[in-house]
């Protein structure tokens, strides 16, 4: 798939002296999900402000579609759609002006059909009449969806989307994302919500303290990394670990009332047979058995805990 | 160029001035008409003619500049700073649009909005005086001209401000002692040559005068001098303008 985001380089010192990215490198595939995680301050969202043009970079630079976004900046903001962190929405237009205000912002001719097809999209039609101030805060962050989609953009910043959201217009924006995604859509969203990423994103970027420590592939990941368990929970309480079962590294938790094995890989997930087996020949009963496995959200948070 | 864009603006712009018709248009209406019955009935009736022209016919031209001035820099610091404040920013900022094609949004509407503003004192003040307009085509011309220059001064202030106290200090500590000292109810020449002198370095002062010029086709200051500070005026506020929005001051970190 060809690049349809470049960042290279790309750096950010504010005149305070805090220094929010560090040399950034991404590039990003047309037509994927992107996920940026981070803690708060990380420099997600000046990452984000820099590709927007609402932050000018200290060094470095970004190609969108090949057009620098500093220098072609009309070119390349025709392309970019941002939906920022921030609820900030017109509070005295309907929500239908407010949208056609963006259509006209971006350059394109008034299209009612498109409109209202947006509108429709984000359940957001019967209340095109309504002064945005009247909405709830979830119907807010509609609008600013609605806003960002409705000048056709090819690159979708999504900052923190369910930020405020509860659970069933989660789920539904995920469902609009991913339509969007179908339609050939290259989508970069920034959250706190590892559920998210883990349920939506193609690929994961992790940033830290203005640098990207890792971007990866998302089941790559959660294979890397994911570490998984086997949890036999024993009838008779142990002392040690039996000499036969040595070879499997296994460890005694509970006062010796469950054994643990753990694995990263297929070649472990294999052991498990010949484990269970041994475990009975040692002449060991167990009553229950469990696998587990670690959330990208333990992934993540050691990743952080490392630095 | 991108129209789509100024046209979205400017529609924008617009439908906040007729959302809110009563504030926008009725409150000057009625703050000129209180002035006409003080100044021009009650305590004009009293006053001597000045360049032999009534006192309350004299006063018009000065009292649609006034209104004009304030309207311009309410209006287009208004139109700049809000957005600014609640946020909505970000679209402007990250949209394909130029320098160019904000301005002439914003000032755009806010000049439409004042000019507008100044027929209706006009009309108003018909009903207090006999109006007569010796050269109605400079007249209009004076009046766009100012509300042009005035709403990109602010467009400027708007971008300037940082907060609801800066927005209202420049007009209410500068622009208002400016107007008022600027000629609008009197003639420079009845001023000691001190005073004259000084009053000169008022800017106001050209405004009016040169507006005055085209109602009665006289004025304490070559109306072609007034023309040009208008200009110049003008020309100042648009480069500060392009440099502004190149160097993202206040706008973008």
């Amino acid at each position: 798939m060809p690049a349809v985001l470049c960042i290279e380089n790309l750096g950010k010192t504010y005149p305070g002296g805090l220094t929010a990215l560090k040399s950034v490198n991404l590039t990003i595939q047309q037509g994927e999900i992107f996920a940026l995680l981070g803690p708060n301050g990380a420099g997600k969202t000046t990452l984000i402000g820099i590709v927007c043009g609402l932050v000018n970079a200290t060094t470095g630079r970004v190609l969108a579609a090949g057009h620098d976004v500093k220098r072609e900046p009309r070119a390349a903001r025709r392309l970019i759609g941002l939906v920022p962190q921030e609820l900030a929405t017109e509070a005295f237009e309907t929500v239908e002006a407010a949208v056609k205000f963006s259509r006209g912002l971006y350059g394109h001719p008034p299209d009612q059909a498109l409109v209202e097809r947006v509108l429709r999209r984000l359940t957001l039609w019967d209340k095109r009449d309504t002064k945005i101030m009247a909405l709830s805060g979830g119907m807010k962050r509609r609008v600013m969806i609605a806003k960002a989609l409705v000048h056709e953009p090819k690159i979708l910043f999504l900052d923190e989307p369910s930020a405020g959201v509860d659970v069933e217009l989660r789920r539904d924006m995920w469902q609009a994302v991913r339509d969007l995604r179908d339609a050939g859509v290259t989508i970069i969203l920034t959250t706190h919500y590892i559920e998210e990423a883990e349920e939506m994103a193609d690929r994961i970027g992790v940033i830290n303290k203005g640098e990207l420590i890792l971007v990866e592939d998302k089941t790559e990941l959660m294979r890397k990394l994911g570490r998984r368990e086997l949890r036999l929970h024993l009838t008779d309480a142990l002392h040690e670990v039996p000499s036969p079962l040595a070879a499997y590294s296994l460890t005694l938790i509970d006062g010796g009332l469950t054994l643990v094995f753990s694995f990263t890989d297929e070649a472990g997930q294999e052991r498990i047979p010949t484990l269970l087996r041994d475990v009975s020949l040692a002449g060991l009963n167990f009553r229950d058995l469990q696998t587990q496995q670690t959330s990208l959200e333990d992934i993540f948070v050691s990743l952080v805990k490392e630095r | 160029m991108n129209w789509h864009a100024v046209r979205a603006i400017y529609r924008f712009e617009m439908a906040r001035t007729f959302r809110t018709v009563v504030q926008s248009i009725l409150t000057p209406v009625l703050t000129t008409s209180l002035y006409f019955v003080v100044f021009g009935s009650a305590i004009g009736s009293r006053m001597t003619d000045i360049d032999g022209i009534p006192f309350a016919a004299f006063i018009v031209p000065g009292l649609v500049m006034l209104s004009v001035l304030t309207e311009s820099i309410g209006n287009a610091s208004f139109g700049i700073y809000f957005p600014k404040w609640s946020g909505t920013i970000y679209e402007l900022l990250s949209a394909p649009v130029s320098t160019a094609e904000i301005v002439l949004g914003y000032v755009g509407a806010a000049a439409t909005k004042s000019i507008m503003i100044g027929l209706i004192i006009l009309a108003t003040s018909a009903f207090f005086v006999p109006l007569s307009v010796l050269h109605p085509l400079m007249m209009l011309g004076f009046l766009a001209l100012t509300a042009l220059t005035f709403s990109l001064f602010g467009f400027l202030l708007g971008i300037w401000a940082t907060s609801w106290e800066k927005l209202q200090f420049v007009p209410a500590l500068i622009i208002t002692p400016l107007t008022f000292l600027g000629g609008s109810f009197y003639s420079i020449d009845m001023l000691p040559p001190v005073w004259r002198t000084i009053t000169l370095f008022n800017p106001v002062v050209y405004l009016i005068s040169g507006f005055r010029w085209s109602f009665y086709g006289q004025s304490a200051i070559n109306p072609l001098v007034s023309i040009t500070m208008v200009v110049l005026i003008m020309v100042v506020c648009l480069a500060l303008i392009a440099w502004i929005i190149r160097s993202g001051w206040r706008l973008r970190h």
